[in-house]
């Protein structure tokens, strides 16, 4: 792998007497999205401040791009730090400046821009961040799922080539935790920068991260992808992946990815060899389209109806399922073959296109900014599996399947 | 040796420890005192010195011209007010005095000389650091606990320069200015007390106070008054930006203390300063 753009070598850090990060040793790789899980107070937020430079360690070296903070000039300091951003676990806003001041406030005090320069690009993060409504209002009088978007749009207002989020979606309800993950993830592939978060959302943040790392007893204990962690054998699963991954994920009130194979394993294993089950993959394609014609929230809203549809319709029958990806469910259903499946499939695509296309539409419409009409597809996969054969390939002959059900249009 | 002997001997080693201890606490408590104060003199120097060369970075010229505005407009009212009751307090009891030597055409003299030398200076700087200064603590502390100014370093804004530079220099612009509305709006104070309501002549107080003052006491006055702004400015300033290192308090309560502290230490310093700079002066 190349050189990290981030590196900590024996990193230690104490307040008095009591050490919050202990010999740490972690690298965060260029162009990816890195994020940090842990428990409450077990130092996350002390660990992403060293990287902007708002902390110093006691012990140990930091290496940017393989060249240690703390023996750089005040000149390749200002260098490394140009390209970063940091958005603030509780916001940091200027309480006596509005909305759109406090978007602009880097560019108008970093940068030579002209007024309309500024104010083009301000107006394009605040548009991009669905905040047209504020603009001129305080934060006091904005709630505080706003104030963590204007925190947002402020962190982006740069161009940053390193941003680094503090626990961005903290005091959001669902739909929106998921549109700012998305949204983070958008602008990570668009713009190509260096993201650095630390979350509580899991697995949420699974879908949208390349490595992840898991602070446990002020140490690293892992790095690696979400994958991986799941492969992962160690105390900090049991006691950090579980107490704070819910039995359900929150947008789709599905399994988490772990808990649907837990009860695939105590549901199905125990079965006869002869049994058989289906598995039913979904995949909705061109929810892009949808996030750049009506927004993340819209798209989030789309993949939450469906998640519930799923959850309504095969749970009757005594199926579970799960979210597998950012647009992916599976759905095992121990009770039913192929031709009963398909029959639920035909009920569930009908009720998706009333209810789906309204849910969709209707967050569309909040927008200030509404984008036409915008088409999707949902594609599934149905396949026949039994207890002797994992899960994961009865899945992957599920992939292979696939075929479109349905393309559906929505308008704002 | 038993056991018993043994305990004795910690038991009394202790005892002579606490005395030690007793004996040496006062001047541990004064040594740990002197520490921190020529800490707190050191950092704030260099607090001074890093806000006054950042006075000179691009875009200051808009921060300055609001800071004076805050410190300086927004306080001519109270200053006023403040002022014209000292003139005729200080008319009055003067008048009173000076009758009886006969010498009631010297309170022109009386209220000018005091006004212009060390009541105008001293009490514009305690009023704006009640006003101004007191806001000015607030301010910055509440910025610092809620993370503001470590906002402002990550977006590489020099929290120094944008926060502390502009209220120094918008204290040495408004200091004087408000010192000089203080001396004139207290003269007439003095005026209407002693020459309007106690029947002093009025032609003799404007002589007086004409023929007593000289340019140097005005600028005496100036002195002062730029002495004080940075005083206070600096004083007010320290202590909101660095609320959160307080040992004696967190969060809110370090902001209400910090600015408790801006305040008294504010106007004792300013006293002292008054003194040290008259006996230089004079």
């Amino acid at each position: 792998m190349d050189t990290p753009l981030i590196e900590f070598k024996d990193v230690t850090k104490r307040f008095g007497s009591r050490t919050v990060l202990d010999r740490v040793n972690l690298q965060i790789y260029e162009g990816q999205v890195t994020t940090i899980i842990g428990l409450s107070g077990s130092g996350k937020s002390v660990l992403i401040k060293h990287i902007i430079g708002l902390l110093k360690p006691n012990e140990g070296r930091i290496l940017f791009r393989g060249k240690p903070l703390n023996e750089m000039d005040k000149d390749e300091m200002d260098e490394c730090r140009a390209g970063m951003s940091y958005m603030f676990q509780d916001n940091a806003l200027f309480d006596s400046m509005s909305v759109y001041e406090n978007v602009a406030l880097p560019l108008r005090e970093t940068t030579n821009l002209d007024k309309a320069e500024i104010d083009r690009r301000v107006m394009a993060r605040i548009e991009q961040t669905e905040l047209g409504d504020a603009i001129h209002k305080y934060p006091s009088e904005i709630s505080g799922g706003m104030q963590k978007r204007v925190a947002l749009a402020r962190a982006l207002v740069t161009d940053p080539r390193i941003v680094l989020f503090d626990e961005p979606t903290s005091g959001q309800d669902p739909v929106r935790k998921n549109a700012i993950l998305g949204r983070i993830a958008e602008y990570q592939r668009r713009f190509g920068f260096t993201a650095i978060l630390v979350s509580h959302e899991i697995p949420d943040v699974y879908f949208i991260s390349n490595r992840i790392l898991a602070l446990y007893q002020q140490k690293i204990v892992f790095q690696g992808t979400p994958e991986e962690l799941e492969q992962f054998e160690h105390p900090f699963k049991d006691e950090v992946i579980q107490s704070l991954e819910g039995l359900q994920q929150e947008l789709t009130s599905l399994y988490s990815k772990r808990q649907f194979k837990v009860r695939y394993y105590a549901q199905l294993k125990r079965e006869t060899p002869e049994k058989t089950y289906v598995v039913a993959l979904f995949t909705l394609e061109g929810m892009g389209d949808v996030i750049a014609a009506l927004g993340h929230e819209a798209a989030q809203e789309g993949i939450r109806c469906m998640g519930t549809l799923i959850d309504r319709h095969f749970g009757a029958v005594g199926g579970f399922s799960a979210r597998l990806g950012m647009n992916e469910f599976v759905t095992v259903l121990p009770y039913a073959d192929l031709a009963e499946a398909g029959d639920i499939l035909k009920d569930l695509i009908e009720d998706f296109k009333g209810q789906g296309i309204q849910d969709i539409s209707a967050r569309a419409l909040r927008r200030a900014a509404s984008g036409g009409c915008v088409e999707f597809t949902i594609r599934v996969g149905l396949a026949q599996g039994q207890p002797i054969s994992g899960i994961d390939a009865i899945v992957e002959s599920a992939k292979k399947q696939q075929k479109e059900v349905a393309r559906l249009r929505c308008d704002s | 040796m038993t056991l018993n002997e043994n305990s004795q001997n910690s038991a009394e080693q202790v005892r002579g420890g606490r005395l030690v201890s007793l004996l040496t606490w006062p001047f541990a408590t004064m040594g740990r005192g002197f520490i921190g104060w020529v800490s707190h003199m050191g950092a704030s120097t260099i607090f001074l010195c890093l806000a006054c060369l950042k006075v000179f970075r691009p875009k200051q010229l808009p921060k300055i011209i609001e800071q004076v505005y805050y410190i300086g407009a927004s306080s001519v009212l109270i200053i006023i007010l403040v002022s014209f009751f000292t003139g005729m307090v200080l008319g009055l009891q003067s008048y009173h005095a000076l009758v009886q030597f006969g010498a009631q055409g010297s309170l022109g003299t009386l209220v000018a000389l005091s006004l212009v030398r060390e009541l105008g200076p001293v009490l514009t700087a305690i009023m704006i650091t009640a006003r101004a200064g007191s806001a000015i603590t607030a301010q910055i502390g509440i910025e610092r606990i809620s993370e503001q100014i470590d906002a402002l370093d990550t977006m590489r804004i020099d929290s120094l320069g944008y926060l502390i530079s502009p209220r120094i220099v918008a204290s040495i612009i408004s200091f004087p200015i408000l010192t000089a509305v203080f001396d004139l709006i207290g003269i007439l104070g003095g005026y209407v007390s002693g020459v309007l309501l106690l029947g002093a002549n009025p032609g003799a107080y404007f002589y007086r106070v004409q023929d007593s003052l000289d340019f140097k006491d005005v600028t005496d006055g100036f002195i002062k008054a730029v002495v004080f702004a940075v005083i206070v400015a600096l004083v007010c300033c320290y202590q909101g930006y660095f609320a959160h290192m307080r040992e004696d308090g967190r969060g809110a309560k370090a902001v209400g203390l910090a600015t408790t502290s801006a305040v008294v230490l504010s106007c004792v310093l300013v006293l002292i300063a008054d003194y040290i700079v008259t006996s230089l002066l004079i």
